[in-house]
Parts: C-alpha cells; structure tokens; sequence
C-alpha cells in the first residue's frame, strides 16, 4: 500500500528512501538532545542582547512606510530569519562533508537500495524538521515578548521552513563542490556578511544605490523581507515573488547535490 | 624554570611550523569577520544610534563605542577556538601530544607551547584588528594602543580553563556548550555593543563575573582616555587571576591525560 502511494504521489512529496534517513538521525540526536536543544538558545541572545540593550540606545524606528516600530519588534524576525540560515547551512555543510567524507556514511547508504535521491531528500528534510523546532520556539518567544503584532505571524513559521530549504539545498549543493575542512571558510565568509548587512539590524534604504542593490539579491533578505512582514502585518503580494526565490535555490540545490552525490559516490 | 621555557619554546616553534601551512584558512576568521561587525553595528547601525542621542554611551560615537569592545571580543574568539578542536585533536583525534611527551618534554611544557601559541594568535590578529579599527576612525586616545596587551590577557585568561576543560572530554558536543552558553552570551552580554547598566540587575551581575567584561571595560576606558586607576587594576588582577588559575587547570589536566 504504502509503495502504491508512493509511486502516484507527484515527485516533490516522493520522500520515499529519504523517511529512513530522517529516521537514522532521529535516532541518533536522541542521543544528545542537550545538544539539539542548546540550538535554540543562539537567536534568543542575539535577540535579547540587541533588540532589548542596543534598543534602548536606538530608540524607535520608523520604517519607509512611515509605521513606527519598537527596534526590538524590528530585529525579531530578522533573528529568526537568520536562525533558519544558519540551522540548515550548519546541518547541510559540516554535518554532511563529515558524513561524507570521514564517516564515509552515504558510501554504506548507497550499498543499500537508498538512491543519491533519497540521501539529498532526507538529510535536507531532517534539517528541516529540525530548524522548524526552533523556529517555533522563537516565534513563541516574539510572542511573549510581545513582539508579534499580526495573525500574519501564523506564517511565521512556514516562512522560515522555506529559508531552511532554500539554504540546505544550497548548501549542501556547495558542499559536494569543498575539498577540505579550509573550504568551510568560504562558507563564514558567505554566511556572516548576509548576517549582518541583509537588513538585519537596520532597514535596506540606508544603504546607497549598488550596494542596495547587492544585498537585496542575497537569499538572506528574501527570507527577512517574508518574516517582517508577516511577524508586523505589513502583507503584500510581493512577497510571492521572494517566497518563490526561496523555493527555486531549494529546489535546485536538491537538484545539483542528488546529481553530485551519485557522481561522486557512484562512480 | 629554565627548562620549563626551553621547552616551552620548542613546542611553540612546532605550533609555528604548524601555522607556517594553516594562515590562510584563518584570515576570514581573524580579520575579515570582526571587520564586517565593526561595519555593520558601527557604522551601519551607529548611524541610528547616533542620530538618537549619544547622552547614554557619555557623548561619544557608538562606533568609538562598540571597537574597544569588539577587540577584546575578537581576543575570547581566537582564544577559544585554538584551546577546543587543536586541543582535544592532540589528546582524540590525531594523538600528536602523545608522541610530544615520548620525548623529553613534559605535559607542563606541552601546555605552555600551546598557550604560547595562542597568544601569538591573539596578538597577531588583535594588532591588525587594532590598525583596522584606528583606520575606521574608532580610536579616540593613543592610549587606545594599551588595549593590544589587554586583548592578550583576556585571550589568555580563558585560554587555559577552556583548554583544561577540553582534556575532559570524550567528543567535540561539549564544545557546542562552551560557544552556546559561554561564549556567544559573553560576547552579547559584555557591555560590547551596550552598557552592561541597562541589563537586569542579575544579568548584570553576571557580566561582572565574565573575564570579558573585564577586558571590555578597560580597553573602552583605554581608548575614551577615561581610565581609572584603581579599577583597571581590579580588571587586571581578575584576568591575571583567571590566566594563572586556568594555566594550572590545564596543566593538571593535561598531566592527568597524558601519563595519568
């Protein structure tokens, strides 16, 4: 029954091998869970320390529409956005080039009927399960915080599963590309420039013409841009247009890694 | 003591070596990323800080604020890093500090080279930050330039208790708590981007007990030219304390390791 379904269901919800890899983790994290619980407490510092002790010193923004927003309520989202970023690079860059290359952990997944497929589609859902956990976590602490000013924020949380595809496919594509531990560099010096400059702590129009320009094509602002305006209520239909962004750098870097991984492991 | 800084050297020149081949993968991490925080929360967010008021920060830039902090965070960074994964490599993974005892030196010395080295670390790269930062116009006294020996000992203050801690472990998962819960809350929390006075009280006490707020401190005061005497000399003695202590933790450590 289940392989029936299986095999008539369009090819996105085609997890089929992917559910025991999702699995194997599942298990093993169940191992150390302080661990994957102690993730959570990274964006509620940042938060804590900038949107309540660098807030006190910036006083209230005013945004380009003209609403005036508690800079707290104005970085919130922005943390959360990052948070999804940086989960799923984390779970889709070190995690995976150690399994590869050190546990040699796909090589045994392939001598079992388990595809090249099956490896991208479970590991990125594992990241995905994950990151929405603490996704949830954060935005029930916006909420308590009182940061969260709209039932857009319901949207919150499947916003942020979409920055978390968008960045493990990506992510794990450009992982199949490193030769060492020393290529992890090039991924900080991708991840923390988007961090900080992505209209995270302060609103895109300050920036001049170019550099505008530059920082709104990164896939970080896509996923701020979505979050503030769920989390403040200001929804419109542009933001299709950078949900779908999102959804294509996932798609494709599901793509590429699948396509990598059977040529690098399958030769 | 003559012994003990011979050999001291010699691991120090084996960690050189080392480095001769490694530099370039810590480039992006040493000088590239504390530059772009200076940026961004400098320059970038000072801007609205800034156009605020600066009464709070006592009339000064926030950029001129947040560099002395950024420095002596930038030292906790580098230290860290060189006292967890080289560490449990050598003891774990790769087991070079075994070999390092089968010849004449001891574990004492083994710590010492390695502190050694970490200190040329902190110091390389804290003395680049330090150009950077006067180059960004984010020094408002020469004696901003004391802030590089301070940088150096709050490098070393957590240096020794983290190596320590890492002779303890079976695998890297605690090291996820050291940066989850020690130093990413320090580096938020230590006045480095605000006054420590406006956190709750007990937070406040808190930051009080990290060695980086300590160097925070006095590298801010330092580079205002609002020193202290009597407190930047509790700040030195509280680092001092936590360097010698912690070096004698990892060599206890180390010790009880190697040939325990």
């Amino acid at each position: 029954m289940a392989t029936i379904a299986a095999r008539v269901v369009p090819v996105p919800v085609r997890l089929g091998g992917g559910r025991h890899i999702v699995e194997r983790n599942f298990l093993l994290y169940r191992r150390s869970w302080v661990v994957f619980l102690s993730g959570f407490f990274e964006p509620v510092f940042y938060l804590l320390s900038i949107g309540i002790g660098v807030a006190h010193l910036v006083g209230d923004f005013t945004l380009s529409d003209g609403t005036k927003i508690a800079y707290a309520a104005f970085v919130a989202p922005a943390m959360l956005a990052s948070s999804a970023m940086n989960g799923a690079i984390f779970d889709s860059t070190y995690n995976i080039f150690f399994r590869m290359k050190y546990a040699k952990l796909y090589d045994s997944m392939l001598a079992t009927p388990l595809r090249p497929w099956d490896v991208a589609t479970g590991e990125i859902t594992w990241a995905l399960l994950r990151g929405a956990i603490y996704s949830a976590m954060f935005v029930l602490v916006m909420l308590i915080m009182g940061l969260v000013s709209s039932w857009w924020a319901l949207l919150a949380l499947p916003a942020s599963v979409l920055i978390g595809f968008a960045f493990a496919g990506a992510g794990m594509a450009l992982t199949t590309f490193m030769r060492s531990w020393q290529d992890f560099e090039f991924v900080q010096l991708a991840i923390m420039p988007m961090f900080l400059f992505s209209a995270t702590f302060y609103p895109v129009e300050t920036y001049p013409g170019v550099i505008r320009w530059l920082v709104e094509i990164t896939p970080l602002y896509q996923g701020v841009v979505l979050e503030r305006a769920f989390t403040t209520g200001t929804v419109g239909w542009f933001l299709v247009v950078h949900a779908l962004y999102l959804a294509a750098l996932g798609t494709l870097g599901m793509y590429v890694a699948s396509r990598r991984l059977g040529k690098l492991l399958l030769k | 003591m003559v012994l003990a800084v011979e050999n001291g050297r010699r691991m120090f020149d084996y960690w050189l070596t080392v480095y001769k081949r490694t530099w370039k993968g810590t480039m992006i991490s040493s000088f590239l990323l504390p530059m772009l925080y200076l940026a961004a929360m400098g320059i970038g967010l000072g801007s609205f800080v800034d156009s605020n008021g600066t009464g709070a920060l006592g009339g000064v830039s926030y950029l001129q604020f947040i560099a002395p902090g950024l420095l002596a965070s930038t030292a906790v960074q580098i230290a860290v890093g060189e006292s967890t994964y080289p560490v449990l490599s050598g003891l774990k993974w790769q087991k070079f500090y075994h070999s390092m005892i089968a010849t004449p030196l001891r574990p004492a010395d083994v710590v010492y080279g390695q502190l050694a080295f970490i200190a040329f670390r902190v110091l390389s790269s804290c003395a680049v930050f330090l150009v950077i930062i006067a180059l960004f116009g984010g020094l408002k006294s020469p004696l901003a330039v004391l802030g590089l020996p301070v940088a150096l000992l709050v490098g070393m203050a957590v240096a020794g208790p983290i190596a320590a801690y890492a002779t303890t472990l079976e695998n890297d998962a605690g090291f996820a708590m050291v940066f989850r819960f020690g130093v990413v809350p320090a580096f938020l929390f230590s006045g480095a981007f605000f006054p420590v006075s406006q956190l709750p009280n007990w937070i406040e006490w808190l930051a009080y007990v990290s060695p980086l707020w300590h160097a925070v401190d006095l590298c801010r005061n330092l580079s205002l030219g609002t020193v202290n005497p009597w407190l930047a000399l509790v700040n030195v003695v509280y680092l001092l304390a936590w360097f010698i202590a912690g070096t004698w933790l990892a060599v206890r450590g180390f010790t009880k390791k190697l040939v325990g």
